[in-house]
């Protein structure tokens, strides 16, 4: 402990402190978003579970969406909308809302995975609806196929999401969001429920098995190395003009001024 | 005399019996060069041209220009099996089977945009300090014809591998052509070989890509270096440095090892960018079909404001007679365009007429000392930023929290006030440096030491300027306007009428400026209180 | 030029200032041995970009700050290759500043304008080769030649000709037909108006024939997105009304302004964007434009459900798709 309070007025102890805290946040969220979730609920456990979630949503949610989840000014009615709807909002962080701008944001979720799944329990015994996903059940690494998945989505995803999945701007502000770094439930769960600006893709159109193709490719394409150097963002030839213009033109110009300058 | 001299001798010798070269190269080695770092930006431009063929013909060894459909078996795994065009393919076995293939291709890539981007400050340079007068307006319309093709010969680079994002550039380039009015649509069926896309359209564009126009390019920097050559370089103003000489370094031997050493240096600059930056990530986009598209699909940079004028384009057309005229393709992709172009290659030709000034000029002004035109060229950089903006206005709104909407709106308002806003702000910040010049020269420069004088008053000291510097400051021109002829001395009126007219408002305006200190002013100064 | 113009003379080239290197042999010697360190990197460089091409496995990743996960062999050949080239020009350049010669000298530059006589006589010969020809005189075998030598040109034109077909009617048609399926791309397989939940979208494309392929050309035009709302948020007219099914409704992914894919539907809003230019369209009032460029809605096709209850196309479009062109019945 010496050695810390030794340097703790070095000029690099602030940033590497700022930089530590900040390590910390971010691996105290990884660990939250990545708890396992409890997958099978024995059936007389259902009722109290739903209980349960009427008492959270209640609590956290009757605000905008009505006391019976049936839509306020402000919130929609959640009535059929399934436990797949909810567990995509609720545990990817985007419900509940921080201010009413123009869209939800992915952020660190509100509600552990028990009561997430409570609420789900609580909104599915509302009206039948799509039932939400485990990881373990969306079998991606044995049933897609990369090849066919990126075909798939750079038919109906990448027009918004982007040609790697980084995400794209939408009318009025609202945009789709990156892709990348999302949990495999969560993606099968949008696609077949359809958040806030997304449309539904039906498992008529997109089979359950080509949905899994889409999420193999989409694994595929966050854990591609990069292979030309530095992605710069992988958002096309935008990036590319910048840095041309920045970092290019301004080595060669720089160059320029020291090759005619006079030496002493 | 040792044996290599003596080899060299008899080297020298034959080759000048044959040629008679020794003559020219006598006078052309001792050929005198200024220096300055703007002077090196076309020669940036120039050693990418040479590293674009370079590594082009690398890339050409593995390129399949062909639309024809394959199965991809190559090495990378997310698109095995699919199928796709050879083009694609090939390109793909480029970055992936070929060792340094992927490096080659970005360092292609890397240096045609750093190409136009050279280019495009070289013309900035060449315009904001008047080289483009006489004698040199030949050369002038030889760049603009040159940045034009570099353009082109640019996209049509990026519209070679046949990925998503390209094939989506020839989707507009085909609606575009196809938007002219009366023949666009046989235009479109002759260049494609019918309907879009077709399977003639790759192979068309390559040999215009790698053969047509680099051979058109050939010629041209021939031509445009030859002329640099025999009308000898412009310099700037300064002491020694007249209209009637050139102050520099010989090429042989510094201005060589310089030249030679810069080649090296940007190429070395474009390897490292493709070393570790990666560009056009194509096996992402995946092979194109007219069905798919990306969100950002954008142009390189310097079809960037060309898109962001069509995007802010409103959405006009007209059915006329029983005929469709597309007005909001034409305009923004064919018609602003053109007046620009034109109006830059013609540029030379109508500052000499605004000014009246036909002489020849060697020495390069300061833009300061011209503020209608620092002011033209600052207007029209304000268009084309706007325009730029707006073509990449869906990456703006996602990575800044704006709307599409809001950037739209912003540029369509702003391409119109802002440009002329850009004139006014740009010609007051000249004539205020004119003013500081003027100061400088009459007053020295403030060297923040105050002084007491013995009744109490303070002043700061100014310190005189070196006559190099006053020089420097005050050799330049101010020329009158044109005086209007209304009607001759016998009272015919000026048969050039509203030509007349114009040409003296314009004038007018342009010889705006701070009257720089007379030689009397000066004179007084220095008999006075120094 | 005049006194007025230029108030001060001109006092010449300032002094020669020698530099380090030219007056103090241990300043030229350090310069020298910079210069030969500068090559020497070059040629590590080199070493660097052969060591990568052969020693270095293709398929090791190495992590670097910012670029990530990066490809080592590609990394290396490159920064071997920037570094080879690099440190020759470095090395050139910092040659020519310290130890070359640095004393600017004056040259003298010539008129570009020819002395007048020469001008004269060019003149003169010009006229007289002219004359000698006798065109001035024989206005026949002038304007022969003009009109003969722009007809020459029309051959070459002409060559063009056979460059492509003539569009005729083709830019009106599309393969889609009166009953023909909707069929999902990629799959191929027919949908029923219950395979869409209200809020879906999905690509389809005009079934094929057996044993025909879908080429490019036709997806270029067949290429539609199908949506399904609630039919009470239709703002439509009875004629278009009918031409959609249970809130079904089909528009050509051709945009109507150059032919990109619009595909971005919101579901929030029932808007389209177009990613390529932000045109927007309005789903609810049959594509019509409410930003951007496009000046056109996107065509709509009528469709309806054969006797096995799949969405069939109940008549071809009405009017061409993609991008307006000259001869287009607006």
């Amino acid at each position: 402990m010496k050695f810390i309070s030794k340097y703790r007025k070095h000029r690099f102890a602030r940033p590497l402190l700022l930089l530590f805290s900040l390590c910390a946040l971010g691996f105290t969220f990884s660990v939250a978003t990545a708890a396992p979730s409890s997958n099978s609920m024995a059936a007389d456990a259902r009722s109290t579970l739903i209980e349960e979630g009427q008492q959270i949503f209640l609590k956290g949610c009757s605000s905008c969406h009505g006391l019976n989840a049936e839509g306020a000014g402000v919130g929609p009615s959640l009535i059929g909308v399934g436990a797949a709807s909810v567990d995509f909002q609720v545990a990817t962080g985007r419900m509940p809302m921080q201010d009413m701008s123009q869209q939800a944001m992915r952020k660190a979720p509100v509600y552990d995975e028990e009561e997430v799944a409570a609420l789900a329990a609580y909104v599915a015994s509302l009206a039948p609806g799509p039932r939400a996903y485990t990881n373990e059940e969306i079998k991606w690494e044995r049933d897609g196929n990369t090849a066919e998945g990126g075909e798939l989505f750079r038919n109906n995803c990448a027009m918004c999401h982007n040609f790697a999945g980084q995400g794209g701007a939408l009318t009025q502000g609202k945009y789709a969001p990156t892709v990348m770094g999302v949990e495999p439930r969560h993606i099968y769960e949008a696609m077949i429920t359809g958040p806030q600006a997304m449309p539904v893709f039906s498992d008529k159109t997109i089979t359950p098995a080509e949905k899994l193709s889409i999420i193999k490719w989409i694994k595929s394409a966050e854990s591609e190395p990069s292979l030309g150097g530095a992605p710069l963002g992988r958002v096309g030839p935008v990036t590319e003009g910048l840095l041309v213009w920045t970092l290019g033109l301004g080595l060669l110009i720089g160059i320029a001024v020291w090759l005619t300058a006079k030496s002493r | 005399m040792t044996a290599r001299e003596r080899i060299a001798g008899n080297v020298a010798n034959y080759v000048d019996e044959r040629t008679g070269a020794a003559a020219w190269l006598k006078k052309n080695l001792n050929k005198v060069f200024p220096d300055h770092w703007s002077f090196m930006l076309g020669e940036i431009a120039l050693y990418s041209f040479i590293i674009l063929l370079l590594s082009g013909t690398f890339l050409t060894f593995w390129f399949d220009p062909s639309m024809r459909h394959v199965v991809y078996e190559g090495s990378y795994q997310p698109l095995k099996d699919v199928e796709m065009s050879a083009a694609y393919a090939s390109t793909l076995h480029i970055s992936f089977d070929v060792r340094g293939g992927l490096l080659m291709r970005q360092i292609h890539h890397w240096a045609a945009l750093i190409f136009v981007a050279a280019i495009v400050v070289h013309l900035l340079r060449v315009f904001f300090t008047g080289a483009f007068r006489k004698p040199r307006e030949f050369n002038w319309i030889l760049g603009v014809a040159l940045l034009t093709l570099a353009i082109v010969e640019g996209f049509l680079g990026y519209s070679l591998p046949d990925d998503l994002l390209s094939g989506t550039g020839i989707r507009i380039a085909h609606a575009i052509i196809q938007s002219i009015p009366v023949v666009g649509t046989y235009l479109s069926f002759f260049a494609f070989g019918g309907a879009f896309p077709g399977e003639v359209f790759i192979p068309r564009i390559y040999i215009v890509h790698v053969l047509l126009l680099p051979g058109i390019f050939l010629a041209l920097i021939t031509v445009h270096l030859m002329l640099v050559w025999y009308q000898k370089h412009t310099q700037y103003p300064g002491p020694g440095r007249t209209e009637k000489n050139v102050v520099g370094y010989p090429l042989m031997p510094v201005y060589m090892a310089k030249a030679g050493g810069f080649f090296f240096i940007v190429f070395g600059i474009t390897a490292f960018l493709g070393a570790v930056a990666s560009i056009n990530p194509l096996w992402l986009y995946g092979p194109y079909t007219p069905g798919q598209i990306s969100a950002g699909s954008q142009p390189d940079w310097y079809m960037g404001w060309l898109d962001g004028l069509v995007r802010m384009s409103p959405p006009l057309e007209t059915y006329l007679f029983g005929k469709t005229i597309s007005w909001n393709i034409l305009i923004p992709g064919l018609i602003i365009p053109g007046i620009i172009f034109t109006g830059m290659a013609l540029y030379p030709f109508i500052e000499s007429w605004i000014t009246g000034d036909k002489r020849e000029h060697h020495l390069l002004d300061r833009p300061r000392n011209v503020p209608n035109r620092t002011a033209l060229g600052a207007m029209s950089l304000t268009f084309m930023v706007i325009a730029m903006i707006n073509g990449g206005n869906d990456i703006i709104a996602t990575h800044f929290d704006l709307t599409i909407n809001q950037i739209m709106w912003f540029s369509r308002i702003g391409i119109i006030v802002l440009p002329p806003l850009a004139f006014v702000i740009t010609k007051r910040i000249c004539l205020s440096l004119q003013r500081k010049d003027r100061e400088l020269v009459l007053h020295g420069r403030e060297t923040g030491r105050l002084v007491m004088l013995p009744h109490g008053e303070f002043i700061e000291v100014h310190e005189e300027l070196s006559p190099a510097k006053k020089f420097a400051l005050t050799q330049h021109e101010q020329p009158a306007a044109i005086e209007l002829v209304k009607e001759d001395a016998r009272g015919v009126l000026n048969p050039k009428g509203i030509r007349a007219k114009i040409q003296a408002r314009l004038s007018s305006a342009n010889a705006e400026n701070i009257a720089k200190p007379t030689a009397a002013e000066v004179k007084e100064l220095e008999s006075g209180h120094h | 030029m005049s006194k007025e113009l230029e108030p001060l003379s001109d006092p010449g080239l300032p002094e020669h200032i020698h530099r380090k290197a030219d007056i103090d042999p241990i300043a030229a010697k350090r310069a020298e041995r910079q210069v030969a360190i500068l090559f020497s990197l070059s040629a590590v460089g080199t070493l660097l970009f052969i060591y990568s091409f052969f020693f270095v496995n293709e398929d090791l990743f190495i992590f670097i700050p910012i670029m990530g996960s990066t490809n080592a062999q590609q990394l290396g050949i490159g920064i071997g290759m920037a570094a080879s080239l690099l440190f020759i020009g470095f090395g050139a350049v910092h040659w020519a500043k310290t130890l070359m010669p640095d004393q600017e000298v004056i040259a003298e530059r010539d008129e570009l304008k020819s002395e007048q006589s020469d001008r004269d006589e060019f003149v003169k010969s010009a006229k007289a080769g002219a004359e000698s020809a006798g065109l001035g005189r024989r206005p026949l075998i002038k304007r022969s030649l003009a009109a003969a030598a722009g007809l020459a040109g029309l051959p070459a034109v002409l060559l063009l000709r056979d460059l492509g077909p003539l569009p005729g009617n083709s830019l009106n048609e599309t393969s889609w037909k009166s009953g023909t399926r909707l069929v999902t791309d990629p799959g191929d397989r027919p949908i029923r108006p219950s395979d869409l939940e209200v809020g879906a979208v999905a690509q389809v494309m005009p079934e094929l024939a057996p044993g025909k392929k879908r080429t490019l050309e036709n997806i270029a035009k067949d290429a539609v997105l199908l949506i399904r709302l609630r039919p009470s948020e239709f703002q439509l007219d009875a004629e278009r009304f009918s031409w959609t099914y249970e809130g079904i409704i089909a528009f050509s992914k051709i945009c109507s302004h150059m032919g990109c894919a619009v595909a971005l539907y919101e579901q929030s809003t029932k808007h389209l964007l177009c990613p390529c230019h932000q045109s927007t369209f309005d789903v609810t009032r049959a594509a019509k434009v409410i930003f951007g460029p496009a000046a056109r809605p996107l065509p709509q096709l009528a469709i309806t459900v054969d006797a096995d209850g799949f969405l069939i196309a109940k008549q071809p479009f009405t009017e061409a798709v993609g991008p307006s062109f000259w001869e287009r019945k607006s």
